[in-house]
Protein backbone atom coordinates (compact mmCIF):
# COMPACT_ATOMS: atom_id res chain seq x y z
CA UNK A 1 0.00 0.00 0.00
CA UNK A 2 2.67 2.56 0.68
CA UNK A 3 4.66 1.35 -2.15
CA UNK A 4 1.81 2.19 -4.25
CA UNK A 5 1.10 5.61 -2.38
CA UNK A 6 4.85 6.59 -3.08
CA UNK A 7 4.98 5.28 -6.63
CA UNK A 8 1.65 7.13 -7.39
CA UNK A 9 3.80 10.53 -5.92
CA UNK A 10 6.74 10.17 -7.33
CA UNK A 11 4.90 9.34 -11.52
CA UNK A 12 3.56 12.42 -10.40
CA UNK A 13 6.42 14.97 -9.71
CA UNK A 14 8.05 13.14 -12.52
CA UNK A 15 5.49 14.04 -14.84
CA UNK A 16 4.93 17.69 -13.19
CA UNK A 17 8.61 18.10 -13.69
CA UNK A 18 8.72 17.12 -17.16
CA UNK A 19 5.78 19.37 -17.98
CA UNK A 20 7.01 22.57 -16.63
CA UNK A 21 10.76 21.14 -18.44
CA UNK A 22 8.82 21.04 -21.63
CA UNK A 23 6.85 24.33 -20.91
CA UNK A 24 10.12 26.12 -20.26
CA UNK A 25 11.60 24.97 -23.52
CA UNK A 26 8.71 26.15 -25.59
CA UNK A 27 8.10 29.81 -23.66
CA UNK A 28 11.92 29.94 -24.72
CA UNK A 29 10.77 29.79 -28.48
CA UNK A 30 7.54 31.65 -28.01
CA UNK A 31 8.67 34.81 -26.23
CA UNK A 32 9.36 37.64 -27.92
CA UNK A 33 12.57 38.51 -26.41
CA UNK A 34 15.80 37.48 -24.44
CA UNK A 35 14.48 39.33 -21.34
CA UNK A 36 10.99 37.61 -21.44
CA UNK A 37 12.56 34.14 -22.28
CA UNK A 38 14.75 34.21 -19.37
CA UNK A 39 11.34 34.39 -17.50
CA UNK A 40 10.22 31.17 -18.58
CA UNK A 41 14.26 29.74 -18.34
CA UNK A 42 14.82 30.44 -14.76
CA UNK A 43 11.40 29.84 -13.35
CA UNK A 44 10.17 26.78 -15.51
CA UNK A 45 12.69 25.29 -15.63
CA UNK A 46 14.18 25.36 -12.07
CA UNK A 47 10.77 24.07 -10.36
CA UNK A 48 10.76 21.62 -13.27
CA UNK A 49 14.20 19.74 -12.74
CA UNK A 50 13.63 20.37 -8.93
CA UNK A 51 10.49 18.33 -9.15
CA UNK A 52 12.31 15.77 -10.91
CA UNK A 53 15.10 15.67 -8.34
CA UNK A 54 12.85 15.29 -5.68
CA UNK A 55 10.98 12.74 -7.35
CA UNK A 56 14.64 10.60 -7.80
CA UNK A 57 15.04 11.54 -3.90
CA UNK A 58 11.75 10.10 -2.99
CA UNK A 59 12.00 7.19 -4.78
CA UNK A 60 15.00 5.71 -3.77
CA UNK A 61 13.78 5.61 -0.28
CA UNK A 62 17.37 6.83 0.70
CA UNK A 63 18.76 9.39 2.78
CA UNK A 64 21.68 9.80 1.12
CA UNK A 65 20.23 10.61 -1.90
CA UNK A 66 17.48 12.44 -1.01
CA UNK A 67 19.59 14.83 1.06
CA UNK A 68 22.48 15.53 -2.49
CA UNK A 69 18.65 15.84 -4.24
CA UNK A 70 18.12 18.66 -1.93
CA UNK A 71 21.73 20.04 -2.23
CA UNK A 72 21.03 19.51 -6.12
CA UNK A 73 17.64 21.60 -5.93
CA UNK A 74 19.34 24.55 -3.41
CA UNK A 75 22.38 24.72 -5.59
CA UNK A 76 19.84 25.24 -8.63
CA UNK A 77 18.25 28.10 -6.60
CA UNK A 78 21.09 30.06 -5.92
CA UNK A 79 22.58 29.52 -9.39
CA UNK A 80 19.45 29.66 -12.04
CA UNK A 81 18.65 33.56 -10.99
CA UNK A 82 22.08 34.68 -11.30
CA UNK A 83 22.47 33.12 -14.98
CA UNK A 84 19.30 34.91 -15.73
CA UNK A 85 20.00 38.26 -14.20
CA UNK A 86 23.73 37.80 -16.40
CA UNK A 87 22.35 37.27 -19.35
CA UNK A 88 19.74 39.87 -19.64
CA UNK A 89 22.45 42.30 -18.26
CA UNK A 90 24.82 41.12 -20.86
CA UNK A 91 21.79 41.58 -23.73
CA UNK A 92 20.73 45.43 -21.80
CA UNK A 93 24.63 46.02 -22.26
CA UNK A 94 24.89 44.71 -25.61
CA UNK A 95 22.03 47.43 -26.87
CA UNK A 96 19.88 44.07 -27.51
CA UNK A 97 16.52 46.14 -27.63
CA UNK A 98 13.30 45.00 -26.26
CA UNK A 99 10.16 43.65 -28.05
CA UNK A 100 7.73 46.15 -29.56
CA UNK A 101 5.26 45.04 -26.74
CA UNK A 102 7.18 46.35 -24.55
CA UNK A 103 5.90 49.03 -22.02
CA UNK A 104 8.38 50.80 -20.23
CA UNK A 105 12.17 50.70 -19.70
CA UNK A 106 13.51 52.97 -17.25
CA UNK A 107 16.80 51.46 -17.22
CA UNK A 108 17.37 53.02 -20.69
CA UNK A 109 15.86 56.13 -19.29
CA UNK A 110 18.27 56.13 -16.58
CA UNK A 111 21.38 55.08 -18.78
CA UNK A 112 19.99 58.31 -21.35
CA UNK A 113 19.73 60.94 -18.45
CA UNK A 114 23.84 59.87 -17.02
CA UNK A 115 25.04 59.91 -20.86
CA UNK A 116 23.84 63.42 -21.13
CA UNK A 117 24.97 64.68 -18.08
CA UNK A 118 28.39 63.58 -19.29
CA UNK B 1 27.45 35.71 9.77
CA UNK B 2 30.06 34.48 12.21
CA UNK B 3 33.14 32.49 10.54
CA UNK B 4 32.01 29.18 13.23
CA UNK B 5 28.34 29.71 11.60
CA UNK B 6 29.94 29.41 8.01
CA UNK B 7 32.20 26.68 8.59
CA UNK B 8 29.29 25.24 10.28
CA UNK B 9 26.86 25.15 7.20
CA UNK B 10 29.76 24.57 4.80
CA UNK B 11 30.25 21.39 6.86
CA UNK B 12 25.97 20.96 6.25
CA UNK B 13 26.75 21.25 2.37
CA UNK B 14 29.48 18.65 2.28
CA UNK B 15 27.21 15.98 4.53
CA UNK B 16 24.28 16.49 1.79
CA UNK B 17 26.36 16.61 -1.01
CA UNK B 18 28.49 13.61 0.03
CA UNK B 19 25.67 11.84 1.38
CA UNK B 20 27.55 10.16 4.44
CA UNK B 21 26.26 11.19 7.86
CA UNK B 22 29.25 9.92 9.51
CA UNK B 23 31.51 11.86 12.24
CA UNK B 24 35.29 11.16 10.08
CA UNK B 25 33.29 12.31 7.39
CA UNK B 26 31.50 15.52 9.08
CA UNK B 27 35.04 15.80 10.61
CA UNK B 28 36.46 16.45 7.08
CA UNK B 29 33.78 18.64 5.90
CA UNK B 30 34.30 20.97 9.11
CA UNK B 31 38.37 20.66 8.10
CA UNK B 32 37.46 21.81 4.21
CA UNK B 33 34.67 24.04 5.04
CA UNK B 34 37.43 25.98 7.31
CA UNK B 35 40.27 25.45 4.56
CA UNK B 36 37.78 26.73 1.94
CA UNK B 37 36.83 29.66 4.32
CA UNK B 38 40.89 30.49 4.69
CA UNK B 39 40.66 31.17 1.36
CA UNK B 40 38.88 33.46 0.77
CA UNK B 41 38.80 35.24 3.96
CA UNK B 42 40.62 38.27 2.44
CA UNK B 43 37.38 38.84 0.17
CA UNK B 44 35.27 38.94 2.78
CA UNK B 45 34.23 40.92 5.84
CA UNK B 46 32.60 38.86 9.36
CA UNK B 47 30.07 41.02 10.79
CA UNK B 48 28.22 39.95 13.84
CA UNK B 49 25.15 40.30 12.17
CA UNK B 50 22.60 38.17 13.70
CA UNK B 51 20.45 35.84 11.52
CA UNK B 52 16.69 35.61 13.40
CA UNK B 53 15.67 31.75 12.12
CA UNK B 54 12.29 32.23 12.18
CA UNK B 55 11.98 34.95 10.42
CA UNK B 56 14.49 33.45 8.01
CA UNK B 57 12.10 30.34 8.30
CA UNK B 58 9.17 32.62 7.00
CA UNK B 59 11.27 33.92 3.93
CA UNK B 60 12.19 30.57 2.91
CA UNK B 61 8.30 29.64 3.24
CA UNK B 62 7.22 32.63 1.57
CA UNK B 63 9.87 32.29 -1.27
CA UNK B 64 8.69 28.39 -1.88
CA UNK B 65 5.22 29.51 -2.44
CA UNK B 66 5.62 32.31 -4.54
CA UNK B 67 8.56 30.12 -6.37
CA UNK B 68 5.81 27.58 -7.24
CA UNK B 69 3.13 30.40 -8.02
CA UNK B 70 5.76 31.75 -10.40
CA UNK B 71 6.31 28.53 -12.39
CA UNK B 72 2.53 28.03 -12.59
CA UNK B 73 2.05 31.71 -13.48
CA UNK B 74 4.81 31.10 -16.67
CA UNK B 75 3.64 27.93 -17.90
CA UNK B 76 -0.30 29.06 -18.37
CA UNK B 77 1.30 31.91 -20.32
CA UNK B 78 3.40 29.93 -22.50
CA UNK B 79 0.84 27.19 -22.76
CA UNK B 80 -1.81 30.17 -23.54
CA UNK B 81 -2.22 30.21 -27.30
CA UNK B 82 -2.45 33.88 -27.28
CA UNK B 83 -0.03 35.33 -24.79
CA UNK B 84 -0.62 38.76 -23.51
CA UNK B 85 2.14 40.61 -22.58
CA UNK B 86 2.85 43.97 -21.49
CA UNK B 87 6.73 43.70 -20.59
CA UNK B 88 8.84 46.34 -19.16
CA UNK B 89 11.78 47.05 -16.89
CA UNK B 90 11.15 49.60 -13.88
CA UNK B 91 13.11 50.65 -11.40
CA UNK B 92 13.15 49.63 -8.12
CA UNK B 93 14.97 52.12 -5.00
CA UNK B 94 16.48 49.13 -2.33
CA UNK B 95 16.13 49.85 0.87
CA UNK B 96 18.77 47.09 1.62
CA UNK B 97 22.04 48.06 1.68
CA UNK B 98 24.92 45.69 1.99
CA UNK B 99 26.18 43.34 -1.33
CA UNK B 100 24.82 39.54 0.43
CA UNK B 101 21.07 40.88 1.25
CA UNK B 102 20.82 42.95 -2.53
CA UNK B 103 22.26 39.64 -3.87
CA UNK B 104 19.67 37.71 -2.10
CA UNK B 105 16.46 40.07 -2.90
CA UNK B 106 17.64 40.19 -6.55
CA UNK B 107 17.87 36.51 -6.79
CA UNK B 108 14.18 36.27 -5.22
CA UNK B 109 13.25 38.55 -7.91
CA UNK B 110 13.66 36.62 -10.22
CA UNK B 111 12.56 33.31 -9.14
CA UNK B 112 8.36 34.96 -8.18
CA UNK B 113 5.81 35.51 -10.37
CA UNK B 114 6.38 37.72 -13.57
CA UNK B 115 9.84 39.56 -12.70
CA UNK B 116 13.53 39.07 -13.25
CA UNK B 117 16.36 41.04 -11.85
CA UNK B 118 18.45 42.82 -14.37
CA UNK B 119 20.53 45.35 -13.16
CA UNK B 120 21.98 46.91 -9.73
CA UNK B 121 22.70 51.08 -10.46
CA UNK B 122 26.62 51.87 -9.93
CA UNK B 123 26.22 53.24 -6.44
CA UNK B 124 23.64 50.53 -5.58
CA UNK B 125 20.32 52.39 -4.63
CA UNK B 126 18.53 51.14 -7.62
CA UNK B 127 17.14 47.12 -8.21
CA UNK B 128 16.13 47.20 -12.50
CA UNK B 129 13.66 44.71 -13.04
CA UNK B 130 12.16 43.31 -15.68
CA UNK B 131 8.32 42.07 -15.76
CA UNK B 132 6.42 40.32 -18.35
CA UNK B 133 3.24 42.70 -17.14
CA UNK B 134 4.56 46.31 -16.62
CA UNK B 135 1.34 47.25 -16.55
CA UNK B 136 1.56 48.63 -12.98
CA UNK B 137 4.71 49.31 -11.84
CA UNK B 138 3.85 51.23 -8.64
CA UNK B 139 2.29 48.12 -7.53
CA UNK B 140 4.69 46.04 -7.99
CA UNK B 141 7.64 47.93 -6.54
CA UNK B 142 5.12 47.91 -3.48
CA UNK B 143 4.94 44.24 -3.48
CA UNK B 144 8.12 43.69 -3.22
CA UNK B 145 8.97 46.45 -0.69
CA UNK B 146 5.91 45.07 1.47
CA UNK B 147 7.30 41.44 0.84
CA UNK B 148 10.44 40.09 0.52
CA UNK B 149 12.38 43.52 1.20
CA UNK B 150 11.10 43.55 4.20
CA UNK B 151 11.35 39.63 5.31
CA UNK B 152 14.92 40.42 4.18
CA UNK B 153 15.08 43.34 6.57
CA UNK B 154 13.61 41.50 9.44
CA UNK B 155 15.61 38.48 9.49
CA UNK B 156 19.14 39.67 8.90
CA UNK B 157 19.16 43.13 11.21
Amino acid sequence: MLDLVLAVIVAVMLVAGGVFTFLAALGIVRLPDVYTRMHAASKAGTVGSGLMLFAAGIHSLDAAIFTRALAGFVFFVLTAPIAAHLIARAAHEAGYRLSRHTVLDEMRDARERSNKKR
Amino acid sequence: MRPAFTVALFALAWLAVSGSFTIPNLLLGLVAGGLSLALIRDHIRPDGRRVRPLKLLSLVLLFIKELALSAWKVAVLVASPKMVLKPGIFAFPLTVDRDFEITLLANLITLTPGTLSVDVSVDRKVLYVHALDCSDPVGARRDIAGGFEKKILEAFR
